[in-house]
């Protein structure tokens, strides 16, 4: 017996009883379609959640100065002072792993324009590398400040959205207007684009964006380190970092050093961000980064860093797990759907067995052999899983399709899905179909043919 | 010698040790061309016979030998095949598969012969099988569409497919009226007369077995005359 006609055979047995197949095999089609929906929404929703991470900054490390601890007290993380220019140029320039960086001064002051004042979640002061690393994109209207802005400490500014609605309100173009940013009068040359909130919830729009040097020189003024505001007065760079290395002063006497009441200073950065040239790289660039700032900071091995790396891939990679694992779970759900499917065609292909007690014995009569029972009605259990497996494909992915229409949900189409759905179905059907075509084929012929 | 049994003995098993003797001992010549209609009451293990005759049994001892072969002792398969090529059945219940056309009824046997005949052939044959039993307008009706009659001309056209060269019809008027039964019963004496195949009829009407050329009868398991 061929197999062409194995087919054609269970196809005509299947017709014969139509609502009967429909119904049996409505098991399978809910089954698949919602394996097949499950996964196109599980993997549409997990690439977009991966899409936005590296939107966020998947390939972003944000440097910091490690928290001081003099006399016992700890203060908070960021309070020591640590990070120069130079170390954001050195990690520019050295690190092969790191795309670009931008060093950042932060500033907590009130913002006023006109009668309106503001106080921004964050005043960032850096370099035009900023909108690269946060991924801002381009100003919306204006235009970014430049490297030399940077350098001649100009006091130019960009606003964020929120700033803008706050300070001038809606449809007033703020560009050219003067702000004050503290005591300093600065001149909005652009408005940053829109970004919302981030997956903190914070404000991401609530921004203003200067040259670092005016806000580091003429803002907030350079903050000195923490040591010397509790009195401790005699501190050097060269205390900072021990070192043999050329100093930033020549060396001052006895007599000079008692004279002079403030400690030097130099020029401090609050934080450096960091991004890699791929988010992949993020973990050579952390490394890269450790490896260097310990050797410009003169870390003896062992000793503590005296900054930190922070790292959001692990941030990442929670959110990109939590996706997968609820995807799985909702796939188990749609798994044991079908597996009920499967106990469905088995029970009515048992009574379809029974019901054809006198068409086997017939069969056979004429000459069908055991096998050849067994292989008929097995056959006729898999076309009806895979005819189920067929709609419930369609099925899944016009209900993937609405979901992403109607809903905005993302899907993305899955063809690995779409092989492993007609694969289990057609499992189903040979499993579940077998133990009835198996007491199909050992009927007797002659008790078959008397069967009433 | 087309069928020759020597010394068949049946004997059915009921529980652990019940023996149940049906068949106690029949021996038996059938010659290529005959017409033999197997009569006897009920329980006297006509229908028995008539499995055993069939390859759909295997006895319990003796020997069958069928075109010279003794096949008392052929596994399922190869009874299963010497059925399909061999042996043309028809039921007194005619068991037409419902819902399915004549034609498709008749070429159903075709399906199990591994002689790959493609589907255009096969319908060709059943298609001049029916012509034969003169049902040639009636090709696609279901049996349900079919008269009692009709139905059993279809199961012979089904029977005859393979050109076997015995058929075995049990009880092949016990559901038709009158006058049908004279139709069907000239049927097989025209096929055993122009055809020469060899028609075993199992039947209780003395009428139906008047048409055979030889009869039987069989008693308690054993042959009367």
């Amino acid at each position: 017996m061929r197999f062409f006609t194995t087919f054609t055979l269970a196809f005509h047995a299947l017709r014969r009883n139509p609502t009967r197949s429909l119904l049996t095999t409505l098991g399978i089609v809910i089954g698949i379609a919602a394996v097949i929906a499950m996964t196109e929404i599980g993997k549409g929703s997990s690439n977009s959640i991966a899409r936005s991470i590296s939107q966020m900054g998947a390939g972003n490390l944000l440097v910091m100065p490690s928290h001081t601890n003099k006399g016992g007290i700890s203060s908070g993380s960021g309070s020591a002072m640590t990070l120069t220019p130079d170390d954001y140029k050195a990690i520019v320039r050295e690190c092969s792993s790191v795309g670009t960086a931008a060093p950042i001064v932060t500033a907590r002051v009130q913002v006023v324009a006109g009668n309106k004042n503001w106080n921004p979640w964050n005043i960032h002061g850096s370099t035009p590398e900023y909108v690269k690393v946060q991924n801002f994109g381009m100003p919306t209207e204006g235009e970014l400040f430049t490297d030399e802005d940077v350098q001649t400490s100009n006091t130019v500014c960009l606003i964020g959205n929120t700033v803008r609605r706050e300070l001038f309100g809606e449809g007033v173009s703020p560009i050219g207007e003067e702000i004050r940013i503290g005591k300093v009068n600065f001149r909005v040359i652009g408005v940053l684009p829109s970004k919302g909130a981030n997956m903190m919830g914070f404000d991401q729009d609530d921004v203003i964006l200067a040259p670092w040097t005016t806000l580091r020189y003429r803002v907030t003024g350079n903050r000195t380190s923490t040591s010397s505001s509790s009195g401790n007065s005699d501190i050097s760079t060269g205390d900072l970092y021990p070192s043999t290395g050329t100093a930033f002063y020549p060396e001052r006497s006895e007599t000079q050093v008692k004279d002079s009441l403030l400690a030097p200073r130099f020029t401090s950065i609050d934080q450096i961000m960091v991004q890699a040239v791929s988010p992949d790289l993020v973990n050579d660039a952390l490394e890269e980064i450790t490896q260097l700032l310990r050797e410009r900071h003169k870390i003896r091995p062992g000793a503590e860093n005296d900054f930190r790396v922070r790292n959001f891939s692990e941030m990442a990679n929670t959110l990109q797990t939590t996706s997968t694992v609820m995807t799985n779970l909702l796939l188990c759900i749609a798994m044991i759907s079908l597996v009920v499917g499967g106990v469905g065609i088995m029970n009515i292909m048992l009574v379809s067995v029974t019901e054809r007690t006198r068409e086997i014995g017939l069969r056979m009569a004429v000459g069908a052999r055991s096998k050849d029972i067994l292989r008929q009605f097995l056959v006729e259990a898999t076309v009806l899983c895979l005819f189920g497996g067929i709609i419930g494909i369609l099925l899944g992915r016009g209900g993937a399709y609405l979901v992403s229409k109607l809903m905005q949900w993302p899907t993305e189409s899955s063809p690995g899905a779409i092989i492993a759905a007609v694969v289990t179905s057609a499992a189903v059907g040979i499993i579940f179909g077998f133990y009835p075509a198996w007491k199909a084929s050992r009927l007797d012929p002659i008790e078959a043919l008397r069967y009433e | 010698m087309l069928i020759q049994l020597k010394d068949i003995k049946k004997i059915y098993r009921i529980g652990g040790d019940l023996e149940v003797p049906v068949l106690k001992g029949i021996s038996l010549q059938i010659e290529q061309g005959e017409y033999v209609a197997l009569m006897g009451e009920s329980g006297s293990g006509k229908s028995t016979l008539m499995n055993i005759l069939g390859c759909l049994d295997r006895p319990s001892s003796g020997e069958y030998l069928f075109e010279g072969k003794d096949i008392s002792r052929a596994t399922n398969d190869e009874r299963a095949m010497l059925r399909n090529k061999k042996i043309g059945f028809v039921f007194q219940n005619f068991n037409l598969l419902p819902r399915t056309s004549a034609l498709e009824n008749v070429i159903m046997p075709l399906t199990y012969t591994a002689n790959g005949l493609s589907m255009k052939e096969r319908l060709e044959r059943g298609r001049a099988m029916l012509e034969k039993v003169g049902l040639k307008e009636r090709m696609k009706h279901h049996p349900s569409q079919l008269s009692g009659g009709q139905q059993q001309r279809v199961a012979i056209a089904r029977a005859l497919i393979n050109n076997p060269p015995v058929l075995f019809a049990d009880e092949p008027t016990g559901n038709l009226d009158s006058q049908t039964s004279i139709e069907v019963m000239n049927m097989f004496t025209e096929l055993n007369s122009r055809e020469k195949i060899t028609i075993i009829l199992v039947t209780h009407s003395q009428e139906t077995a008047d048409c055979a050329k030889r009869v039987i009868r069989l008693a308690d398991g054993m042959i009367k005359s």
